[in-house]
Order: C-alpha cells, then sequence, then structure tokens
C-alpha cells in the first residue's frame, strides 16, 4: 500500500504535464505582449525604422546618437529622469516604510482609515491628478496656491507655477511623492503586522533601548522580504509614471522641456515624430536602467 | 525610570501611548488626504462658488450641476456616455474575470506541480515584476497591428491579461497551503484539474480578491489602449472620455465638470480596495522576495 502511493506520488511529481495546460493561458499572454515586445524593441532599436517603409538596420547608430547627438536628452530628459528618479524613488519608498512603521503600532480601527486615507492617492488615477493639482496650482490668482501664497506676502503676483520650466518638474516630484504610497507600502505594513511579537519582547530584554534600535535590528531583518518587494515596486512605479508631466502642462514635449521624463521622450519620438527604431533605443535605455536599479535593490535587501 | 518594553505591534486596543504616533502620522495623512477631499468638496460646487474669490476650499452649497453638466456634454458629443461606460463595463469585466483564472490556474502549477521548466518560469516571472510596460507601447503596438485588433475590445483587454504582480502574490499565496491536502485528493483518483477547482480554489479566496483589486485598477484607470490602439472613438473607454473632458475643460467653469469626472472615475477603485483590503493585506503578508 505505501509502495503504490510513493509510485502514484512520483509519478505526480515527475514532469507533471498537466502543469502545461494550467500554465498555457498565462504563458500565451505573456509571451505576446511582455516577451514579444520586448524583444521587438531590443530588435528595433538596431533599425531605422518609420512604420511605413521596412525598417532598415544601422547596427548601434540609435544608441550612438542618442549618447552623443541629442542634446534635449542628455541635457533635459536623462538628468530631469534621475533627478525625478533618486527623490520619488527612495523619497516615497522611507515615506511608505515609515508610515507602515508607525500604522503597525495603532490599534485596528484608526490604523484601517490612515491605510485608506494614505493609499487612495496612488489609485486616484490620471484624470483626478490632472484636475486636482491644475485647480492647486492654478496660474492666476484664482489659483489656491498662488492666492494663499500672495496672502501670507510671499507672493506679490501670480505665478504661472505649470508652464513656468523652473516649477515644472519639482511640482511633477510633489505629486509623485504623494502617490507613492502604494501595494509596496501596503505589503510593508502587513509584514510588520505579521512579525512575531515575541520577537519583540525578547529583544527589549536583550537590551534594544528605544524604538529606533528595535526598527533597525527587529524590524527590518524581519520584513526584509517584503521591503524588497516595495523597492521593487516604488522603483517600477518611479520610472512608470510620466504622463503628469505632460497632462499638468498640456503639451508633449513640456514646456522647455523641463519635465520631459524617458517615457516622454519615446512617445515623442514614436508617435510624434515616428522615428520607431530611435524610441525603441530609448525604451531599452528605460527597461536598462530599471533593471539595474532592481538589481541594486536585491543587493541591499538579499535574505542574509 | 522604566526599561523599554519593546513597541506594541498590532495592539489590541487603544491606548493613550498611542496618541503620539497619531500625532506624528496626522501631518502626512492630511498631505495625503486633503487633496481628495478637496476634489469631493470641487465636483459638488455650484458655478458661483467655483468662481469665489477667494478660493474656498469646503462647499458649501453641494449641487449635482456638474454631474449634469458632464452627462449633458456627452450627449452634445455624438457619442452617448452610456457607450463609455458599456465599453468600461464590458472591457473590465473581462479583465478582471479572465484574469483571476489565467494567474490562480498558473499560481496552482508554479506553486503545486512539479515540471521540468518550472524555476526557469518563476525565474522570469519574478524578472518582469520590473516590467515596466510603458516603456514597450511602441512594439505593443505592432503587436496589436500584426493580430489585427486595433478598434476592437481585445486591443483593450489582451495587453492587461498577463499581470505578473498578481501571478506572484497568488503563487506565493498558494504555496502556504500543505501539499498534503492536494496529494490526499490525488491519491483519491481526483484530477490536478479538480484540486484546483474543488481545494485550492476555495482557500485561496484572499489571493483572488487581491487579483481583483489589482487587475481593476489596472484595466478601469487605463487610457493608454484607447490612446494608441483604438481610433474609432465609439470603441473607446470611460477613462480615455474623462480624461479627455478633464483636460479640455480648463477653464474656471470647467473644473467643476472635470472634478465630477474625476470623482467617477475615482470612486469605483476605492470602492473595490476597501470592500476586499482585508483579503489584500492578507495576502500582502506573503508578498515578501526572497
Amino acid at each position: 500500500m505505501a509502495g503504490r502511493r510513493k509510485t502514484k506520488i512520483a509519478k505526480r511529481e515527475n514532469a507533471n504535464r498537466s502543469a502545461y495546460g494550467f500554465l498555457a493561458p498565462y504563458i500565451i499572454a505573456f509571451s505576446v505582449f511582455i516577451i514579444i515586445p520586448i524583444v521587438i524593441a531590443i530588435g528595433l532599436s538596431f533599425t531605422s525604422f518609420n512604420t511605413i517603409e521596412t525598417p532598415k538596420f544601422v547596427g548601434f547608430l540609435n544608441y550612438i546618437n542618442l549618447l552623443t547627438q541629442d542634446d534635449v536628452f542628455m541635457q533635459k530628459v536623462l538628468p530631469n529622469t534621475i533627478v525625478y528618479a533618486l527623490i520619488v524613488g527612495p523619497g516615497g519608498y522611507v515615506l511608505s516604510f515609515l508610515l507602515a512603521w508607525a500604522l503597525a503600532q495603532l490599534s485596528s480601527v484608526p490604523r484601517t482609515i490612515f491605510a485608506i486615507v494614505i493609499y487612495s492617492p496612488s489609485i486616484t488615477g490620471l484624470t483626478a491628478m490632472t484636475v486636482l493639482w491644475r485647480v492647486i496650482f492654478a496660474g492666476d490668482q484664482l489659483g489656491y496656491l498662488n492666492y494663499y501664497l500672495m496672502k501670507w506676502g510671499i507672493l506679490d503676483e501670480p505665478i504661472i507655477w505649470l508652464i513656468n520650466a523652473n516649477y515644472l518638474l519639482p511640482i511633477m516630484i510633489i505629486i509623485a511623492l504623494w502617490s507613492s504610497m502604494g501595494v509596496g507600502f501596503l505589503a510593508m505594513l502587513a509584514g510588520i503586522l505579521n512579525a512575531d511579537e515575541e520577537l519583540y519582547e525578547a529583544a527589549a530584554i536583550d537590551g534594544v533601548k528605544n524604538r529606533f534600535q528595535e526598527m533597525i535590528y527587529i524590524t527590518i531583518p524581519t520584513i526584509k522580504p517584503q521591503m524588497l518587494f516595495g523597492a521593487v515596486m516604488a522603483i517600477v512605479n518611479t520610472f512608470s509614471n510620466g504622463a503628469i508631466g505632460v497632462q499638468l502642462s498640456g503639451a508633449n514635449p513640456t514646456p522647455n522641456y523641463a519635465g520631459q521624463l524617458m517615457v516622454n521622450h519615446i512617445e515623442d519620438y514614436g508617435f510624434l515624430r515616428y522615428e520607431m527604431g530611435y524610441a525603441a533605443a530609448v525604451s531599452v535605455v528605460l527597461l536598462l536602467i530599471v533593471y539595474v536599479f532592481s538589481k541594486v535593490a536585491k543587493k541591499l535587501f538579499a535574505g542574509d | 525610570m522604566a526599561r523599554y518594553h519593546g513597541s506594541n505591534i498590532n495592539p489590541k486596543k487603544f491606548e493613550r501611548s498611542q496618541i503620539k504616533i497619531i500625532l506624528a502620522v496626522l501631518p502626512l495623512a492630511l498631505f495625503t488626504g486633503l487633496p481628495i477631499v478637496f476634489i469631493v468638496c470641487h465636483a459638488f460646487k455650484p458655478m458661483d462658488e467655483l468662481f469665489a474669490y477667494p478660493p474656498k476650499f469646503f462647499v458649501s452649497k453641494p449641487t449635482l450641476d456638474n454631474f449634469i453638466k458632464l452627462f449633458r456634454a456627452s450627449q452634445a458629443s455624438g457619442i452617448p456616455m452610456s457607450r463609455y461606460v458599456f465599453n468600461s463595463l464590458i472591457v473590465a469585466g473581462v479583465v478582471v474575470i479572465a484574469s483571476i483564472f489565467m494567474s490562480t490556474m498558473a499560481g496552482y502549477a508554479l506553486s503545486k506541480l512539479k515540471f521540468k521548466l518550472k524555476n526557469t518560469l518563476l525565474e522570469i516571472n519574478n524578472m518582469a515584476l520590473m516590467f515596466v510596460s510603458v516603456a514597450v507601447m511602441i512594439p505593443r503596438y505592432l503587436v496589436i497591428d500584426f493580430l489585427g485588433i486595433k478598434n476592437t475590445y481585445f486591443a483593450h483587454i489582451f495587453p492587461l491579461l498577463a499581470l505578473p504582480v498578481g501571478l506572484f502574490l497568488v503563487k506565493q499565496f498558494i504555496d502556504q497551503i500543505p501539499n498534503a491536502l492536494s496529494e490526499a485528493a490525488y491519491l483519491d483518483g481526483a484530477s490536478e484539474f479538480t484540486i484546483y477547482r474543488k481545494i485550492i480554489m476555495p482557500l485561496i479566496k484572499p489571493a483572488i480578491a487581491t487579483t481583483v483589486i489589482l487587475s481593476f485598477q489596472a484595466v478601469w484607470m487605463n487610457v493608454e489602449s484607447s490612446n494608441l490602439y483604438v481610433t474609432d472613438d465609439s470603441m473607446k473607454t470611460l477613462a480615455f472620455y474623462m480624461n479627455t473632458l478633464a483636460s479640455q475643460n480648463n477653464t474656471v467653469a470647467g473644473q467643476g465638470i472635470a472634478a465630477a469626472a474625476s470623482l467617477i472615475m475615482f470612486i469605483p477603485n476605492l470602492l473595490v480596495f476597501i470592500i476586499l483590503r482585508k483579503s489584500f493585506m492578507n495576502t500582502m503578508t506573503h508578498s515578501g522576495i526572497k
């Protein structure tokens, strides 16, 4: 009996064909809309392609042009993207962690209310974000920010925030931070809540003296896996979010390229100038940047 | 001086010591929450309050004017708003239901079945967590063009079906169901599909709810497909229409309509999250990448 049991299970555990049946729908969708587009992007990035004629192989020309000829990319888009990503990525992430850590110490009802309030900006969507922030940053004295700054005597006359090249990027960063407490925030909150309470008691007995030490020695090590998940989510969200600058200023390219991020650059070349090969090269660079950042995050939070 | 006793994680009831945490979190909660309160107020403001100087934050005489104007605007444009609502409901419904089955089936196979490519596939899906879909909007456009599904519902639906984050969370959740359960059923002669349907599905309701939240968020707010893959106005979605309306109505008078439009898009998203949040948090506990 025991023997038959074993062979039957062994049969199930060896090369279970039905697995492919279960996986087929997902794998097909995944291949067609994620893998193949990435492969096409890499392929196109070595060509010159205007969507009408067949792509012409040009080797590394697009990449060389991107790095040496494209002043807008090197002087505006890349620095904008880096500044934006370095503030919004780590900033939003640290904020998410600290808030998750603080909320975990509240009892259920206030914690749930706070969690919903803090999470909801990340699901407001582009429409609401655009409307909302355009009203707040409106350029005349009816704009809320202008009104209050003038009332408090900080400004003498209204500033046209959203088409002023000096302010567009900082405003985008504020909005991105506002909406950065998303899935990663909830993952870290769930991770902290699920930790073993005895760990905290034991740590206090072992000489942990304050909340800060406790955070460093207990909380962070126990939720490392969730923190890595949160970090990957933060990186992806940061680089996906490019539409906001174009939406706020109402133009692509944004005024003086002040709010131009890599995603907008791809759209600009791909759908406005139809230089698909070049746009594909920018896409590949973007995917590589995200990959490198995620690798760094993995190094930081690798288990043990 | 009392010794430090360790933080009280997930306390059962409210205590005085929690007040200082609330005070610390409050400013940030105001920063995230007030803009949303503002947009709700703005959507219900009558014309004179929209134009009021000094500008007012709260609404004092709430009215439905903005919503009525919103519906009238769509009548004037030739395509009734009900058409966009219909499109969005179809697209959202199909995406949510299809991704439930796709990610739970794939999650079951990756978690409980043994086969050759398992580790490779897991590795690929974990890599795909960092996939930035806007980076490949052009190749996706070419794929959709090649498949001949431009201007159809499929152009809205297909690109959103494979959701690496959803599969990842579902797989992690199934991992914690003991193997003994499915093995026992297998020995009793149940097929893999019966095990999946009768044993696994009822046990992973929280993971299913999470898939619902994530795929609904992805599809409900999606404007990319209407922007790029659909040129026929009557095939576009509510998200696209609302977004257009919001960006066209840049005047003070239009702000009320735009606020009403964004509220209509935001509320379903928020409700889905609030209703399913417990399951969502339950799944998130297993979200760690090791």
